[in-house]
C-alpha cells in the first residue's frame, strides 16, 4: 500500500533505493624527495609537499603498518613528538582533523600556522637525530568496483565481516573526504531510506576510526550493524549481495 | 588458477586478503610480466622471486623469471657496484665497466623477444640494469627494483648507474631513506617474509627440542637470541654487554647465531672479538651456521623467550620480522626498518644502549604476562603488514597504477 503521508518525511520504499555498490582500493606509497631534519624544514616541506602527501600522512597511514593505539593522529604530530620531543606542538597538530576543513590546502595552512606559532615562541629550532628525518611520502590510490551489489541494509550487515580492510577503508574512512557533510558511504546509503535507519546512522557516525586498526574498525562497524539486524547467518545463507564472476570474488 | 596455493595463504593471511589479491589481479589477466635478476640460487632476491612468481601465476598472471649470465669480470664489476651502493669507496676500472655493458647487451639479445613484448619488466638490482638500453623496441613498462640499502651510495658509482636507471618508467626502493633523485616515480615497497618457507614454517616441538639439545641449551633457562651476520653494525658486543648486565640479577642464556664471514675480512675480526668476549661463559653460545641453516635458525627463534636485534644501523631487518612472526617480542635497535616493526612498548622495545637492552630484557623476563601479550601483538603486526601477500598486493597495485594512470586516485576498469 502506498504511503498516505503527504508531509516532508516520506519513507522511500526499499525497492526505490539504489543498491549499495561495493568498491575497494589499494594504496601504494611513493617517495617525494622532500625530507625534514628540523621543525623549520618540516614547515617548508609542508608548504611544498603535494596534496597526495598530506593525504598519505593523515589517512594513508591507516592502510600502512600501525598499531591499535596510536598516540597521535597524523604522521606529522607523531614525528614532532618522537623525533623532536615537542609534546605541546604534537598535541596541537594531532587535533587537526582534515574533515573539519574544506580542502587540503586549508589543512596545510593550519599546520604551517601551528608550526610558525611554535617557532615564534621557541628560543631555538628543534632538531631530530640524523637518522630520524621525516620523509614526505605520497600515495596513489587504485580504486575499483568489486561487482558487489546489496539491496538491503540487513544483507549488507551479513556481508560486512568479510569486507576486505581496504574496502572498509574506502567506504568508511576515505568516503568522509569525498562525500558532502563528511559522511561515510554506509551512512549515505542508509540515509536514502529516510528515517528508517536513523538510529543506525547515528551510531555509525559516532565511531571514531582514527584510533583503531582497520581490522578493529571493521569489527566495530560490523558489530553496530549486527546490533540492528542480528548476527550474520552462517556463510552460504546470507544472501543479497550479488557479485558477477566466480564465487571467490564475492566479498 | 592454482587454488591450492592461494588457499594455503588464505589460511594464514585471511580469506579477505587473498580475495583482495584476486580482485587486483583480475584487470591484469593476460599481461606478461618478466622478472630478471642474476641468479636463481642463493641470496634474498632469488628467494623473493621463488616465492612471488608462483603466487602471481596462481592468480592467473603470465609471470616469468629469467636470469642473466656473465663471466668473471662482469661479476667482479657487479660485486663492486653492490659494495659501492652500500657506501664503500670502490674504484671500478674501465675494462670492468665495459664487461658490464657488454654482458647486459648480450643478455638483452638472448632475451630480446620476451623483453620487447612483455607488458611489465622488473629488473632486480644493478646487474641487469643496463639491458633496457639494448631494447629500444620495448612495448611495456620497465621497473628497476633496488633491493640494496642505498642510503649513502659512493657517488661516482651511483652517477654511472644512474645513467642506466634514469630511463626506466619507475623504480622501487624498500624504504624512503633509500630513494634517490630520479626522473620517474619511485615506489616504496618494504620486503616481506613467506610463512611457508623453511625460515618461518611451523616446526614440530620435537625439532625445536632437538636443536636445543644439539647446541647444549638449557630448556629451563630463559633464552635470548640474536640472529645476524657478525658485523659491527649489528652490535653483537653490545648484546653480550646487555646479557652480562641482565645475568647479574636474572639467570639467562644467550645465542648469537649468524652466517659465515669468509668473504668479509671485517666480519672475521668481529666474530673473533665476539668469541673472545664469550670465552669462559657456558651460557653464551656463538653459532656460526651455514647459509642454508634455515630450519635451525627457525628452531632457535622458536626456542627463544625473546628476540634481540640490537643493531646500530639496519636495513629493513627481516630477522626482526621472522622473530615477531614466531610470537616473540623484539628488543631492537632504534634504527632503520626496525622502527617500522618494533612499535615501542607494544611489539617490543626500541633501545639505543646495552643498558637499555638489559633493562627491557629483565622487564620482559619478569613480566611474562606482558611478554606474551607483546608476542601476540608482534605476530599480528607481521600478519597484517609484512607477509608476502602484502608484498604481492603492492606489486599488483604498482602495475595497475602504471597501466591506468599517474594521478593520485586511479580508477581501474574491470
Amino acid at each position: 500500500m502506498e504511503s498516505l503521508d503527504t508531509g516532508a518525511h516520506v519513507t522511500p520504499r526499499a525497492s526505490d533505493v539504489t543498491p549499495f555498490a561495493g568498491r575497494d582500493c589499494a594504496l601504494i606509497s611513493l617517495a617525494t624527495g622532500i625530507t625534514a631534519e628540523n621543525l623549520r624544514e618540516l614547515r617548508d616541506g609542508l608548504m611544498e609537499a603535494p596534496e597526495a602527501s598530506l593525504y598519505h600522512h593523515f589517512w594513508g597511514r591507516l592502510l600502512r603498518p600501525h598499531f591499535d593505539e596510536p598516540e597521535y593522529l597524523n604522521d606529522f604530530a607523531s614525528w614532532v613528538y618522537h623525533s623532536l620531543r615537542e609534546k605541546a606542538l604534537a598535541e596541537r597538530m594531532s587535533l587537526v582533523d582534515p574533515t573539519d576543513f574544506g580542502d587540503m590546502e586549508s589543512v596545510r595552512q593550519e599546520l604551517v600556522e601551528l608550526i610558525e606559532q611554535h617557532l615564534d615562541e621557541s628560543e631555538s629550532v628543534p632538531w631530530a637525530r640524523g637518522d630520524q628525518r621525516f620523509y614526505f611520502i605520497r600515495a596513489q590510490l587504485v580504486l575499483f568496483d568489486t561487482g558487489l551489489r546489496v539491496d538491503h541494509p540487513a544483507k549488507l550487515s551479513a556481508l560486512l565481516p568479510r569486507f576486505s580492510t581496504s574496502s572498509l577503508y574506502y567506504h568508511f574512512i576515505d568516503a568522509r573526504r569525498r562525500n558532502h557533510g563528511h559522511c561515510d558511504d554506509f551512512c549515505l546509503w542508509l540515509g536514502a531510506y529516510g528515517d528508517e535507519f536513523a538510529d543506525l546512522v547515528h551510531r555509525l557516525a559516532g565511531l571514531d576510526p582514527y584510533f583503531s586498526s582497520l581490522h578493529e574498525t571493521r569489527r566495530r562497524v560490523a558489530d553496530v550493524f549486527a546490533e540492528q539486524f542480528g548476527l550474520p547467518e552462517e556463510e552460504g545463507t546470507a544472501g543479497g549481495g550479488t557479485a558477477p564472476g566466480p564465487p571467490e570474488l564475492q566479498l | 588458477m592454482n587454488f591450492g596455493l592461494l588457499d594455503q595463504y588464505a589460511e594464514v593471511a585471511g580469506g579477505d586478503v587473498v580475495d583482495h589479491l584476486r580482485q587486483l589481479a583480475a584487470p591484469l589477466a593476460g599481461a606478461r610480466m618478466l622478472h630478471i635478476n642474476s641468479t636463481k640460487e642463493g641470496g634474498g632476491v632469488a628467494e623473493i622471486l621463488r616465492e612471488l612468481i608462483p603466487l602471481k601465476q596462481a592468480l592467473g598472471l603470465d609471470a616469468r623469471w629469467e636470469v642473466i649470465t656473465g663471466d668473471q669480470p662482469f661479476y667482479e664489476c657487479t660485486k663492486s657496484f653492490h659494495n659501492a651502493l652500500q657506501g664503500a669507496r670502490e674504484v671500478i676500472s674501465e675494462s670492468r665497466l665495459r664487461a658490464y655493458e657488454e654482458t647486459n647487451a648480450e643478455n638483452a639479445e638472448r632475451l630480446r623477444t620476451a623483453l620487447a613484448e612483455a607488458d611489465f619488466v622488473f629488473i632486480h638490482d644493478p646487474q641487469p640494469a643496463a639491458m633496457l638500453h639494448s631494447v629500444p623496441e620495448r612495448k611495456g613498462k620497465w621497473i628497476w627494483r633496488c633491493h640494496i640499502d642505498v642510503r649513502r651510495p659512493h657517488r661516482p658509482v651511483w652517477k654511472y648507474l644512474r645513467t642506466w636507471v634514469a630511463p626506466y618508467d619507475a623504480s622501487i626502493f624498500s624504504l624512503p631513506e633509500y630513494a634517490q633523485p630520479l626522473p620517474h616515480p619511485q615506489y616504496l615497497i618494504p620486503p616481506s617474509i613467506d610463512p611457508f618457507n623453511e625460515k618461518n614454517c611451523e616446526l614440530p616441538s620435537e625439532e625445536v627440542a632437538a636443536v636445543r639439545e644439539r647446541f647444549g641449551l638449557d630448556p629451563e633457562l630463559p633464552l635470548v637470541v640474536q640472529v645476524s651476520r657478525f658485523d659491527r653494525f649489528k652490535d653483537p658486543m653490545g648484546v653480550i654487554e646487555a646479557y652480562r648486565l641482565v645475568k647479574t640479577l636474572t639467570p639467562i642464556q644467550l645465542v648469537l647465531a649468524g652466517g659465515g664471514a669468509r668473504d668479509d675480512p671485517e666480519g672475521e675480526v668481529v666474530l673473533e672479538q665476539v668469541r673472545q668476549a664469550a670465552e669462559g661463559d657456558p651460557d653464551i653460545h656463538v653459532l656460526l651456521l651455514p647459509s642454508d641453516a634455515h630450519r635451525t635458525i627457525n628452531a632457535l627463534q622458536r626456542a627463544a623467550d625473546l628476540i634481540m636485534q640490537k643493531s646500530i644501523r639496519e636495513g629493513f631487518g627481516l630477522t626482526v620480522t621472522e622473530g615477531m612472526w614466531k610470537w616473540k617480542p623484539v628488543i631492537g635497535g632504534d634504527t632503520g626498518g626496525i622502527r617500522l616493526q618494533v612499535i615501542d612498548h607494544y611489539t617490543g622495545f626500541l633501545v639505543r644502549t646495552p643498558e637499555g637492552a638489559a633493562l627491557r630484557t629483565r622487564f620482559l623476563l619478569h613480566r611474562r604476562d606482558l611478554l606474551e601479550q607483546m608476542g601476540e601483538r608482534a605476530h599480528r603486526l607481521v600478519k597484517e603488514n609484512f607477509l608476502i601477500t602484502r608484498h604481492l598486493r603492492e606489486y599488483l597495485t604498482l602495475m595497475l597504477a602504471l597501466r591506468y594512470g599517474s594521478g593520485d586516485r586511479i580508477e581501474v576498469d574491470r
